[in-house]
C-alpha cells in the first residue's frame, strides 16, 4: 500500500480521473446527452489541476489540466452530435488497434532516440532517420522482392544516417542541434531524390511484399480481439522493444556505460569506458530504431512511400521522450497517448472532415503542454548536448 | 613550441609579412572563408549526386550552369542599351540592363530571386536573431505562416478595418502578421524562460500546430474558406485580398509575382537587426545572454526577460515575412501552401551559414534564394538533367550547407594545425 500516491499527489491523479471520465460519460457505452455533463466533470477536473499546480504538485497537476480540457471538449462535441454518428466514429476495438498502429513508429524512434540521449547525444535528426528508413525499406523490398531484405536495407540505411550524425556530433565535435537538423534536410533532400529518380510520377509500385500481420484468432471477436487480432508484426516488436530497452538500459552492464557517458563523460572516460565508442553505438543504434519506424510507415502502414511522409513524427518522437523523463516506459505511454490522439483525429473523418484537420493539432498541443508542465520534474541527462573532448 | 619561437634571432624568422601577421590575415578572413568553404564543399558533394544521374562531368558542368542561368544573376553580365521609367513618372531614362521581363527572361528570374530573397532576409533574421541570444528558432515557419494568415485575415474579413484606404490597410495587414509572428514566437519565449521548454520542441510543436489550425480554417468546410464563385474544386484557400491591399510592384508584372516594395523592407530589417543588437541595450543584453546566461543573470540582466523579448522579436521578422509575401504576390492562402511550405525552414540555413550577421545574413539569403529559384526554373535541359529533381538537389546542398557550418572546427582544426606548423618549420630551419 506504501507505493499509492498520497496526499496532493493522489488528489492530483483523482483530477486526471475525473478529466479521463469528462470525456468518457458523453461517449459509448454510456452516451450522456446533456453538453453540461461533460462541461461540468471537465471543468471540476481543470480546478483540481490548477489548484494542484499551485500547491506544487506541477507535473501530475498539468496532466489533470490537459485531461479535463481534452475531456471537457470531447464530452462537449460528442453531446452536440448524433447518436449515430457517435457510434460511427468512437468503436472501442478499432480506436485502440489504431492507437497502437499510429503509436508504433513514434515508439521506435523514441526508444531510439533514448539510447542516443542518454549517452550524451542530442538526436533531433530522428526525423531524417525515419525517412530515410521509411524509403529505403520501400526500396529494398521493391528490389529484393522480400519484406525481410527491405527492412534490412531501411535499417541499415538508418544506422549510416547515424553513424554521420556521430562522426560531426562526436568526432567532429559540430553543434548536435545543428548536425540533427542537417541530417533531416539532407534526408529529405535524398530521399525525395531517389524516390523522384526510381519511381517518378507514378510512385512506389503497389505490390511490394509488404510486413506481414500477425493472426491470433483464438482472441475472438470482442474487444480485445478486435484491438490485438490482426497486428502488424511490427507491433509486436515494439511492444517487446519497450521492455528489452528498459531491461538494457537500467539491468545491463552496457545501459550503465551507455547513462555513465551521458551524466558524467569524464568520470566515465577516468574508469576506462570508451566515451566515444558508446556514443558512436548509441547514436548509430538510434538510426537504426529510428529507421524501423520509418519502415512500419512506409512497409507496414501504407505499403508505399510518399515523400516527407513522416511529416514531423520524429519531432513527436523527441517530444514522447522528453514527456517520458527519458526512460523506456514513460516514453511508451507518451507514445500511447500521441497514437490515441492521431486515430481519434482519423476516425473523426466519418463525423466532420474539417473538424478532423483541426483535431490533427491535437497531438501537438498536448506535447506543448506536457513539455511545459512536465518539466519541474523531467530531468535530461546531464552531459546531453555536450561535445566531449577526451583529455 | 612558442618558446623555442620567441628565442629565435630575428632574421631567422619568416620574412614579412610575419607569421602572427598572416594568422590574424587568416583569422579575420576566418569569419568569410569559413562560409564559402562550407559552400564550396556543399556544391561539390551534390556534384557527386549530379555526377551519378547524369553520368558526366560535362553534363555536371552542364546542370550546374542551368541552374545558375536559372537564377537570374546571369542578368547583370548582359550590359546593353536599354531604357527605364522613372518612378512616379511616365518618363524613361537610359540604363545599363535590360529591366523588361517579357524580353529578358534573366529579368524575370532575377524578380523570383529577390523576391524570394525578401522572405528568406527575414525568415534569416528571426533564426539569428534567437541565435543570438542562445536560442535556436525552428518555428520560423510556423511564425511565417501565422504572419500570412494574419495578414489575409485582417484584409479579407476584420470589420470596419477592410474599409481603409489601400495604404493603411497594407499598413494594419503587415502590423497584424508581425504580431501573430511575434505572439506565437514569444509563447515559446515565455515557456522557455519560465518553466525552462527547450525551445526547439516548443516552436515545433507551435510549427505544427499553426499548419493545422491554419488547414482547418481555409479547408473545405472551414469557417474561413473563400465564399467566391469559381473556387470550388480548386485548393480550398482563403478569400483573395482586395487589390487595394496589394503592395506596389516596382518591377516587373503585378500580376505575375513581380517585385515588389517589400524588397527594401527586407534591406531596411537587416539595418534595424545589426542597429538593434549592436547600438542597443536590448541588443546588449540579448547579446549577454546568448553568451552566457549565468554570468547575464549575475550581471543583472532579466534572463526571462530577455528570452521572452528575443523570441517575441524573431517572431516579429518572420511574421513580416509571411503578411509581405501575402500581401505581395500570393494575395490568398492556400492550405497546399500551408501545408508544404519549407522557407522557415531555409531560413534556419540562411542563419546559419550567414553567421547570425546582418551582411551574413543577406549574402547566405541570395544564395539560397538564387539556389531555389534557379532549381524551380525550366531551364534546366531535360535530356541532361531531370527539372523535377533539381528541387531535391537543392534541399540536399541545403543540408549539406547546415552539416558543414556546424562542423567549423574542422576549419579551426585545420587553422590550428597550420599555426602548429608554422613556427615548427621555422624552429626546424635552424
Amino acid at each position: 500500500m506504501s507505493r499509492l500516491p498520497r496526499g496532493g499527489r493522489a488528489i492530483a491523479w483523482a483530477g486526471v480521473l475525473t478529466g479521463v471520465l469528462a470525456g468518457l460519460i458523453a461517449l459509448p457505452p454510456i452516451e450522456i446527452r446533456s453538453a453540461a455533463a461533460p462541461v461540468v466533470v471537465g471543468l471540476a477536473a481543470l480546478t483540481v489541476g490548477i489548484g494542484s499546480w499551485i500547491r506544487g504538485e506541477r507535473r501530475i497537476g498539468a496532466y489533470a489540466v490537459a485531461t479535463g480540457v481534452l475531456g471537457l471538449v470531447i464530452g462537449y462535441l460528442a453531446t452536440r452530435s448524433s447518436v449515430d454518428k457517435l457510434d460511427a466514429v468512437v468503436v472501442w476495438g478499432a480506436l485502440f488497434a489504431a492507437m497502437l498502429r499510429y503509436a508504433t513508429p513514434l515508439a521506435f524512434a523514441s526508444l531510439g532516440g533514448l539510447f542516443s540521449e542518454r549517452s550524451g547525444v542530442v538526436n533531433i535528426g530522428l526525423e531524417g532517420m525515419m525517412l530515410t528508413g521509411a524509403f529505403f525499406t520501400v526500396w529494398g523490398a521493391d528490389d529484393t522482392g522480400t519484406w525481410t531484405l527491405g527492412l534490412a536495407i531501411g535499417i541499415g540505411a538508418g544506422g549510416l544516417m547515424g553513424l554521420l550524425h556521430a562522426f560531426f556530433s562526436v568526432s567532429l565535435r559540430a553543434d548536435q542541434i545543428v548536425g540533427g537538423t542537417a541530417i533531416n534536410f539532407l534526408a529529405l533532400g535524398l530521399t525525395t531524390y531517389l524516390f523522384v529518380k526510381l519511381y517518378g510520377s507514378q510512385g512506389t509500385p503497389s505490390n511490394i511484399s509488404t510486413i506481414p500481420a500477425v493472426h491470433l484468432s483464438f482472441l475472438g471477436h470482442g474487444f480485445v480481439g478486435d484491438v490485438f487480432g490482426r497486428l502488424d508484426l511490427l507491433i509486436w516488436v515494439a511492444i517487446a522493444l519497450i521492455f528489452v530497452v528498459w531491461i538494457v538500459v537500467f539491468k545491463t552492464p552496457i545501459g550503465l556505460r551507455i547513462r555513465a557517458c551521458g551524466e558524467h563523460p569524464r568520470a566515465a572516460d577516468t574508469v576506462g569506458i570508451n566515451v566515444y565508442a558508446v556514443r558512436y553505438g548509441a547514436v548509430v543504434l538510434s538510426g537504426m530504431l529510428a529507421a524501423a519506424g520509418g519502415a512500419f510507415l512506409s512497409l507496414g502502414f501504407n505499403g508505399s512511400f510518399t515523400p516527407n511522409m513522416t511529416a514531423g513524427r520524429g519531432f513527436i518522437a523527441l517530444a514522447a521522450l522528453i514527456f517520458g523523463n527519458w526512460r523506456p516506459f514513460g516514453a511508451a505511454a507518451a507514445c500511447l497517448l500521441f497514437g490515441f490522439a492521431s486515430a481519434l483525429g482519423v476516425a473523426l473523418q466519418t463525423y466532420s472532415l474539417s473538424i478532423s484537420t483541426l483535431f490533427t493539432a491535437l497531438p501537438y498541443v498536448i506535447t506543448l503542454i506536457a513539455v511545459a508542465g512536465v518539466i519541474g520534474r523531467s530531468i535530461p541527462p546531464a552531459a546531453v548536448g555536450r561535445p566531449y573532448v577526451k583529455q | 613550441m612558442s618558446e623555442t619561437v620567441r628565442q629565435l634571432p630575428e632574421e631567422q624568422l619568416p620574412v614579412s609579412p610575419s607569421t602572427l601577421e598572416r594568422y590574424r590575415i587568416l583569422q579575420k578572413a576566418g569569419g568569410l572563408v569559413a562560409p564559402l568553404l562550407t559552400v564550396v564543399l556543399a556544391f561539390l558533394i551534390s556534384g557527386v549526386v549530379v555526377l551519378l544521374t547524369t553520368g558526366s562531368v560535362v553534363d555536371t558542368a552542364k546542370t550546374y550552369k542551368g541552374i545558375f542561368d536559372g537564377t537570374g544573376l546571369d542578368w547583370f553580365f548582359h550590359v546593353g542599351s536599354y531604357q527605364i521609367g522613372v518612378p512616379f513618372t511616365s518618363a524613361r531614362v537610359w540604363f545599363p540592363w535590360n529591366t523588361n521581363d517579357i524580353s529578358s527572361q534573366a529579368a524575370a528570374n532575377l524578380e523570383q530571386t529577390l523576391l524570394l530573397w525578401t522572405a528568406l532576409v527575414l525568415v534569416g533574421l528571426a533564426v539569428a536573431f534567437a541565435f543570438r541570444c542562445g536560442l535556436f528558432n525552428i518555428g520560423g515557419q510556423g511564425q511565417y505562416l501565422a504572419g500570412s494568415i494574419a495578414a489575409v485575415l485582417v484584409a479579407t474579413e476584420l470589420p470596419h478595418v477592410v474599409d481603409l484606404p489601400g495604404v493603411l490597410l497594407i499598413l494594419v495587414s503587415v502590423l497584424g502578421g508581425m504580431l501573430a509572428g511575434a505572439a506565437l514566437a514569444g509563447i515559446a519565449g515565455i515557456l522557455k524562460g519560465t518553466v525552462g521548454a527547450h525551445e526547439v520542441i516548443t516552436t515545433i510543436m507551435l510549427n505544427w500546430i499553426v499548419i493545422w489550425v491554419g488547414s482547418y480554417l481555409f479547408d473545405v468546410g472551414g469557417p474561413l474558406q473563400t465564399k467566391a464563385a469559381g473556387a470550388a474544386g480548386a485548393v480550398p484557400a482563403s478569400t483573395d485580398i482586395p487589390d487595394k491591399a496589394q503592395i506596389h510592384v516596382f518591377w516587373g508584372d503585378p500580376l505575375f509575382q513581380g517585385l515588389d516594395v517589400g524588397f527594401f523592407v527586407a534591406i531596411a530589417s537587416l539595418v534595424v537587426y545589426y542597429l538593434t543588437l549592436n547600438r542597443t541595450t536590448l541588443g546588449y543584453e540579448v547579446r549577454a545572454v546568448g553568451h552566457n546566461p549565468e554570468a547575464a543573470r549575475y550581471g543583472g540582466i532579466g534572463v526571462a526577460r530577455n528570452y521572452f523579448l528575443a523570441m517575441a522579436i524573431a517572431g516579429t521578422f518572420a511574421g513580416l515575412a509571411g503578411a509581405l509575401d501575402l500581401l505581395g504576390w500570393k494575395f490568398r492562402e492556400d492550405i497546399t501552401d500551408i501545408q508544404s511550405s519549407s522557407i522557415g525552414f531555409i531560413g534556419i540555413a540562411v542563419a546559419l551559414l550567414g553567421r547570425n550577421t546582418a551582411i551574413g545574413v543577406g549574402l547566405a539569403a541570395l544564395l539560397f534564394a538564387a539556389l531555389q529559384t534557379g532549381t524551380a526554373s525550366r531551364s534546366l535541359d531535360p535530356s541532361i538533367f531531370p527539372p523535377e529533381l533539381a528541387s531535391s538537389l537543392a534541399v540536399i546542398i541545403q543540408g549539406l550547407v547546415v552539416l558543414f557550418v556546424g562542423a567549423d572546427v574542422i576549419i579551426l582544426l585545420a587553422l590550428g594545425w597550420l599555426r602548429r606548423r608554422r613556427p615548427q618549420k621555422a624552429a626546424t630551419a635552424t
